[in-house]
């Protein structure tokens, strides 16, 4: 049974329940205290020993039921034979008395053929499946170690003595295709058990760095999965950063201040002062460009911020193609997966104009940046030739505690055309090409952490 | 791994935890409707003596598993309420200051007789360095409720309550007491339990816990309950409730967490109503009763403007 549990651990893992060793030792001692009889007790145990949160145990669940499914699932028995006469084996070849699995299928033994294919199984490795490429290949071997190869001699004896051995013929012919649907259906579930979850972070991976601004837009299938990583990736940054924030709360009793405010009480100390590292939240004005080529990235990038509210004091955001609105109104209405759709019904389709945004954003909203506000622009700095109003990011510049510039274009493209870029980024602290969520995660994570003091 | 549970304390506990059945209809004694996945974790943070972390929404009934616990093993129970700023000082142990400057003065005093006759000052320190320091000494320590339940020689139910609403820094250091069931105190050394407690740490999900933690605990999460279950809990919680009244207010109740709600109503405020309804004679619901009442299922102003003019469909769909 050890083998047993560190398979099924496996297959936990891969479906991302993260089970460490010492978590498997608790289980293997669970195990030894309520025994396999009670299915329902068992699962239950384990489940309170393994899964550490709501969604883990929706996860053990599904694991659970179709790993200790398919032990109890025999393989399919052949019809047994019909009419009378000899035994099974009438009429066929020599060698199918030899024949172990031949024996098996034509007896509709379902147990044995059952743990036959557990055997094969283990030593054709089917458990080690990791892409569903190989699945043909592994239901291959995993026929071949039953000795499938065997069988298809037989059959072909069978074919050429023709006479009384055709009809255990068909009936083995039968038997074994059954067994090859149920070899592929075995390799199946395996490569759900264990592949399935590695799959799916190859392609995280993947999507991490797919181009935002790809031609057609992004699949709609990916946008969800994208959308779930934004928010993993946006969790992992505010635990990390609020954590540090309880850091620098802590402090040194500060000698010097305390001594002078005791002044005040005749030298007792009476106030005592303790050195604290002050912690700003960053406050964040971020200002998106929506037109077609950015949209997705603007996207990408509220939804990113607005699921870092734990660490970050305030966020305002802005939208412009042609003229610059406010969607904070939009973005508390609607959830920020459809938010943007929503804005750009507002004031999508213009043509883009960079000057007129920011001269929209200097008269409405100038007030809301201080010097504690960081300002992240995101935008392909394309102006269709219309003045840039350098001027006025000068003024953001000089206000902000940082203005950062995000380009989905790579920096070859900056400046060609009718793009600004360079003149733009002169008045930037950072300017960088960010096309990806891998990229985006950095950038942001490079913000959080110029508010923590070292 | 052949670490089993301490004889001395299995055997105290033994005629409940003789199994999931015993451990389920013993709670049920007790007043706690527990289902089946409750009673296994239970059992087995017992048999496996590692603490249990009980998640859920407010008013599910994580706190009173604790409480029942206690009630049923007759073990005392020792309750924790954590908080943001909560430290050492106040979960743990805490030195008793004033007895340790009383004792200075003390000490002064008897220096001088004790050492007077010293013929050299080397003497006088062999002295000194030869009696008792009792400055750092158990008996200036004041336990505070980590400490007690680790004292408790029979053992005893630990509930620290809340645990998401403590610091990061108060986490990290729960892990030692949670694994080792000991603490290590700079001035004296470590402090071993003799019987490991029955702990519980309860979680709203106000912030995610650290996995260190999470890994050392069993993890039970206990949902609202289906209306069978609730059903039985109300019996047994409000023993006064009629068999019609119950189906029907726990019908209602159920029908109001299928509506979008900003809090929708536990066990806890299912068991409120039904006293409340008791209290006024209800022998049914009707709308008037409902809309009286509704306050005490329902905690926040829009949601009670939500539901009321509902109150009548509510109410017809349970019974058809």
């Amino acid at each position: 049974m050890q083998a047993a549990l560190e398979d099924f651990f496996r297959a936990l893992r891969a479906a991302d329940v993260r089970v460490s060793p010492a978590e498997a030792i608790d289980a293997h001692r669970t195990v030894e205290v309520v025994g396999f009889a009670d299915r329902e007790l068992f699962r239950d145990a384990l489940c309170a020993t393994l899964a550490k949160s709501g969604e883990e145990v929706a996860r053990f669940e599904a694991v659970f039921d179709t790993f200790f499914d398919r032990r109890s699932d025999a393989v399919t028995p052949a019809p047994p034979p019909g009419g009378t006469g000899g035994g099974p084996m009438e009429g066929l070849p020599p060698e199918a008395r030899e024949s172990e699995l031949a024996r098996m299928l034509l007896a509709g033994d379902g147990a044995a053929l059952a743990q036959a294919m557990e055997a094969a199984a283990e030593r054709a490795e089917v458990s080690r499946i990791r892409l569903s490429t190989q699945r043909a290949r592994l239901t291959r071997r995993l026929l071949e170690e039953m000795g499938v190869s065997e069988i298809e001699r037989i059959l072909a004896a069978a074919r050429r003595l023709g006479g009384p051995g055709e009809a255990a013929a068909d009936r083995l012919e039968a038997a074994r295709k059954a067994l090859a649907a149920q070899a592929s259906a075995y390799v199946e579930r395996q490569h759900e058990l264990y592949a399935a979850g590695s799959g799916k972070m190859l392609r995280e991976e993947m999507l991490a760095r797919k181009a935002l601004n790809a031609e057609g837009g992004i699949d709609p299938v990916d946008l969800a999965m994208m959308q779930a990583l934004v928010k993993r990736m946006a969790k992992r940054l505010a635990d990390r950063y609020s954590r540090r924030r309880n850091v620098a709360w802590t402090g040194h009793l500060d000698v010097r201040r305390t001594l002078r405010k005791s002044m005040g009480y005749g030298g007792m100390p009476f106030d005592i002062v303790f050195k604290t590292k002050k912690v700003d939240k960053p406050s964040i004005v971020a200002i998106c460009d929506v037109s077609k080529s950015v949209a997705a990235a603007a996207q990408f990038l509220l939804t990113f911020l607005y699921s870092l509210n734990e660490v970050v004091d305030r966020l305002d955001a802005f939208a412009f193609s042609g003229r610059l609105i406010s969607v904070n109104k939009v973005l508390d209405d609607h959830p920020v997966e459809t938010a943007i759709l929503e804005v750009l019904k507002q004031i999508g389709f213009q043509q883009t104009d960079y000057g007129k945004a920011l001269e929209d954003f200097a008269d409405q909203h100038m007030d809301r940046i201080d010097r504690h506000t960081t300002v992240i622009l995101l935008g392909d700095a394309r102006t269709n030739y219309a003045n840039p109003r350098l001027d006025i990011l000068a003024t953001i510049q000089q206000r902000s505690r940082a203005v950062i510039w995000l380009n989905p274009e790579p920096d070859s493209y900056w400046s060609q055309g009718d793009s600004v870029m360079n003149r733009y980024e002169r008045f930037c602290h950072v300017a960088k090409t960010c096309n990806t969520l891998g990229q985006l995660e950095r950038i942001i994570e490079d913000v959080l952490r110029t508010y923590i003091p070292h | 791994m052949t670490s089993s549970p301490d004889a001395a304390f299995d055997a105290a506990l033994s005629p409940h935890l003789a199994s999931v059945e015993a451990l389920t209809s013993g709670l049920n004694g007790v007043g706690y409707i527990a289902s089946r996945r409750i009673a296994t974790a239970l059992y087995m943070a017992v048999k496996l003596q590692k603490p249990i972390l009980v998640e859920g929404t407010a008013g599910v009934g994580k706190t009173e598993l604790a409480l029942s616990t206690a009630a049923l093993l007759g073990l005392p129970l020792i309750r924790m309420q954590c908080y943001e700023g909560l430290d050492e000082s106040k979960a743990l142990y805490e030195w008793k200051y004033g007895k340790q400057l009383l004792y200075t003065q003390i000490l002064k005093d008897r220096m001088g007789e004790a050492l007077s006759d010293a013929p050299s000052m080397d003497a006088a320190m062999d002295r000194l360095h030869g009696m008792g320091d009792l400055f750092f000494s158990e008996p200036f320590l004041e336990p505070r409720p980590l400490m007690k339940a680790l004292q408790e020689r029979a053992g005893c139910v630990l509930l620290i309550d809340e645990i998401d609403k403590s610091d990061e820094a108060f986490e990290a250091f729960l892990l030692e007491v949670l694994s080792a069931y000991q603490v290590s105190i700079p001035e004296i050394g470590v402090l071993k339990a003799e019987t490991p407690p029955i702990v519980f740490l309860t979680s709203n999900n106000v912030r995610d816990l650290g996995d260190a933690l999470k890994r050392r605990c069993l993890h039970l999460h206990i949902p609202l309950p289906d209306a069978a279950l609730e059903q039985r809990i109300v019996a047994s919680r409000v023993p006064g409730v009629e068999e019609r009244l119950n189906r029907q207010l726990v019908g209602f109740v159920q029908s109001l967490r299928g509506l979008d709600l900003r809090k929708s109503p536990s066990i806890s405020e299912t068991v409120d109503w039904a006293r409340a309804l008791i209290l006024l004679n209800a022998g049914a619901l009707e709308g008037e009763v409902v809309r009286d009442t509704l306050n005490v299922l329902l905690k926040f102003e829009q949601d009670i403007a939500a539901v009321e003019p509902q109150i009548a469909e509510l109410l017809r769909q349970p019974a058809g």
